[in-house]
């Protein structure tokens, strides 16, 4: 003891009675227990009316100290460790054997904090952002797209290999439980876009251009359009949520392991699905589109079915049936090969499938749309 | 030493899509022992947690965790029970989108009023128990199954809870970190008087930690008592689980 002269004792009393702080003689007295109430308080505001007070040499004495946790444990430490810091030489005495044992179980080694990672600059992130596009991105979608068309020509006439009555499954999936949403949609874009254009034609005096309007933007661009948004919605979130379901829970390298390429064995019926349906589904779009459209022509500007048909004959060409087709195989296959491919890329974990899912249909509807401008200027 | 009961359970019956699951199944874990809860898979023991949890609607039975009776507690009472539980989940559940340090700091946060600091040192300490300081900032995605374990039950301790649920946090672990953590197990139950129900295939784990054995044959419980009773027992199912010991024994003489 190097003074004598009695400091005044400070005092604090935590807030439930169960613990409380004597400060006396350069001596931290701790009575009750301390747990994680108390350490919180303890690691707070009792540091910081020890650290105004600034004692050269300090004492942690624990001889009334009922019970603690590892918290409690730990806030002492935390305390020993700041004020020495500030060059304050603190001991801990005392305490019963149990608390001696849990501050061996709880604070035997020094901690040394684990660094984060530091973080990248930005030029150096956009530049890696940009080098994983090409490397991974586009690169990885080529390779899968080669992939995945190979082996469905392959396959092609190869009926031994395939996954036994996986394509009529997946036809209907993808193409046939589709069929009535897409009729639905494309009747009622049809009629609104007759609707709202009558209007105007009839200012013209134009109304048998009602019919020429309605087929032509039905075929070349709403009804495949239509038809491509929802089957991407619908079957694009589906086969990136089945395939990266298949990846999180090995199912893909359990398939692998058995022998079974998941490309042949997943993704080919698929694709076979989609390039199958998306035609009929796109002729269902048409049709009911125009449909909708000839409704609205005999509601607004009473053109009877009659004269639509007559006038439709001359406004269709044979062309327009065949920038159909391509359209279908062109949208079928972006859709099967995006979703695949974020259903590929899934990390290991069951959160990572709800995001490429989500991915997955936002790449594709945007490629679809991409796509359609580049089809229209070609078939223009 | 008074015998506490932390656990009650009594005539616990339950089904999933009219298929029984659970057909009376009674059992109770006392304070302070680590309880084991044995059966083959699909003999219904995660069910039984889930149960004693409040995760499982309470139909048939009566359970009673902590002296609080499960079937009649208010939201409000339901969740400081919660604090008070620590829980393991057979498969890991840690939060993805956070690392395993905010993963097992997360109760600390959310629940006290200590400094973000004194935070990260505890959950460093927490981590150090279970040997796994260095995957503080990786994110569980990151993370092997054993490593996940660790982590998982490092973030069940978060909090000193005085009474631990382990669903077979041994499957899939090496003999070694077994071991440790079994000691971990043990060193909780003799220093924080900490109470555990522990559900577990493990034999070698079973002889270093169990108290009491609960053994679970298609929902039923066919046995509850000691170890040492259950080293002894005669009920078939438990005899030819506690076998394979004797098969070992017979190769080291
Ligand atoms: N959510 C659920 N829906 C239907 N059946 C379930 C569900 N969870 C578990 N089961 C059935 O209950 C039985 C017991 O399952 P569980 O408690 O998980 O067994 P254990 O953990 O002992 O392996 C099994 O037959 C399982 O099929
Ligand atoms: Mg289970």
């Amino acid at each position: 003891m190097k003074r004598k002269k009695k400091e005044k004792p400070v005092q604090f009393i935590s807030n439930d009675g169960k613990h409380s702080y004597r400060y006396e003689g350069n001596t931290l007295h701790l009575n009750g227990q301390l747990k994680l109430v108390e350490s919180g308080r303890l690691a707070r505001n009792v540091l910081r009316k020890l650290s105004a007070l600034n004692p050269s040499s300090l004492t942690l004495n624990l001889d009334r100290l009922e019970d603690i946790d590892s918290s409690g444990v730990m806030a002492l430490h935390f305390v020993k460790d700041k004020l020495s810091e500030k060059g304050t030489h603190v001991e801990v005495e005392g305490g019963s054997e149990e608390v001696r044992k849990k501050m061996e179980l709880f604070g035997h080694k020094a901690i040394e904090k684990v660094t984060r990672p530091p973080h990248r600059s930005y030029p150096e992130v956009l530049g890696a952002q940009v080098q994983r596009f090409f490397l991974t991105y586009a690169y990885g979608f080529l390779l899968l797209a080669a992939n995945v068309f190979y082996w469905s020509l392959a396959d092609l006439f190869n009926t031994k290999s395939r996954r036994k009555g996986e394509f009529v499954n997946q036809a209907v999936l993808i193409g046939v439980n589709a069929s009535l949403i897409v009729l639905f949609m494309s009747f009622v874009i049809g009629l609104v876009l007759a609707m709202h254009s009558s209007g105007q034609l009839r200012l013209f005096g134009a109304n048998i251009f009602i019919v020429d309007l309605t087929v032509i933007a039905v075929m070349s661009q709403m009804g495949p359009l239509i038809t491509a948004i929802l089957v991407a919605g619908r079957s694009g979130s589906a086969i990136a949520a089945e395939i990266a379901t298949m990846k999180v829970t090995a199912e893909l390298d359990a398939l692998k392991t058995m022998g079974l390429d998941p490309i042949r064995f997943v993704v080919v019926p698929k694709l076979y699905a989609a390039l199958l349906t998306m035609p009929f589904l796109i002729i269902i779009a048409n049709v009911s589109g125009i449909f909708g459209g000839g409704v609205a022509a005999y509601v607004y500007l009473d053109i009877t079915p009659e004269i639509f048909i007559n006038r439709m004959r001359d406004v269709m060409q044979g062309k327009d049936l065949l920038t159909a087709f391509v359209k279908s195989q062109v949208y079928a296959s972006i859709i099967v090969l995006t979703g695949t491919f974020y259903g590929f890329r899934v990390a290991h974990s069951a959160e990572g499938v709800g995001k490429v899912t989500t991915i997955a249909v936002v790449v594709s509807i945007s490629l679809v749309i991409l796509a359609d401008s580049i089809l229209g200027l070609i078939f223009y | 030493m008074q015998l506490q009961k932390v656990v009650e359970v009594k005539g616990l019956t339950a089904s999933f899509d009219d298929k029984e699951v659970l057909s009376d199944v009674s059992f109770s874990a006392n304070k302070g022992e680590v309880t084991v809860i044995l059966g083959g898979s699909g003999s219904g023991k995660t069910t039984v947690l889930r149960h004693l949890l409040g995760l499982l609607t309470l139909h048939q039975g009566q359970i009673s965790v902590l002296g609080k009776d499960i079937g009649t507690l208010t939201e409000d009472e339901q969740r400081d029970l919660y604090l008070k539980l620590g829980v393991f989940y057979q498969s890991g559940a840690l939060l993805n989108s956070l690392t395993v340090g905010e993963n097992v700091g997360l109760p600390l946060v959310q629940h006290s009023r200590i400094p973000r600091e004194l935070i990260e040192e505890i959950v460093t300490m927490k981590l150090g128990l279970v040997n796994l300081e260095y995957a503080y900032h990786l994110y569980p995605s990151q993370l092997s199954g054993g490593m996940l374990k660790r982590a998982a039950l490092a973030r069940a301790i978060a909090m000193d809870p005085p009474l631990l649920f382990c669903d077979e946090p041994g499957a899939g672990l090496d003999p070694v970190s077994l071991e440790s953590l079994d000691h971990l197990i043990l060193n909780l139950k003799s220093l924080l008087g900490m109470s555990v129900v522990l559900v577990t295939h493990e034999v070698a784990s079973i002889m270093r930690v169990a108290d009491r054995v609960v053994f679970l044959e298609e929902g039923k419980t066919v046995f509850e008592g000691s170890l040492e009773k259950a080293l002894k027992s005669e009920e078939p199912g438990v005899k030819a689980f506690f076998s394979v010991l004797k098969t070992q024994k017979d190769k080291n003489l």
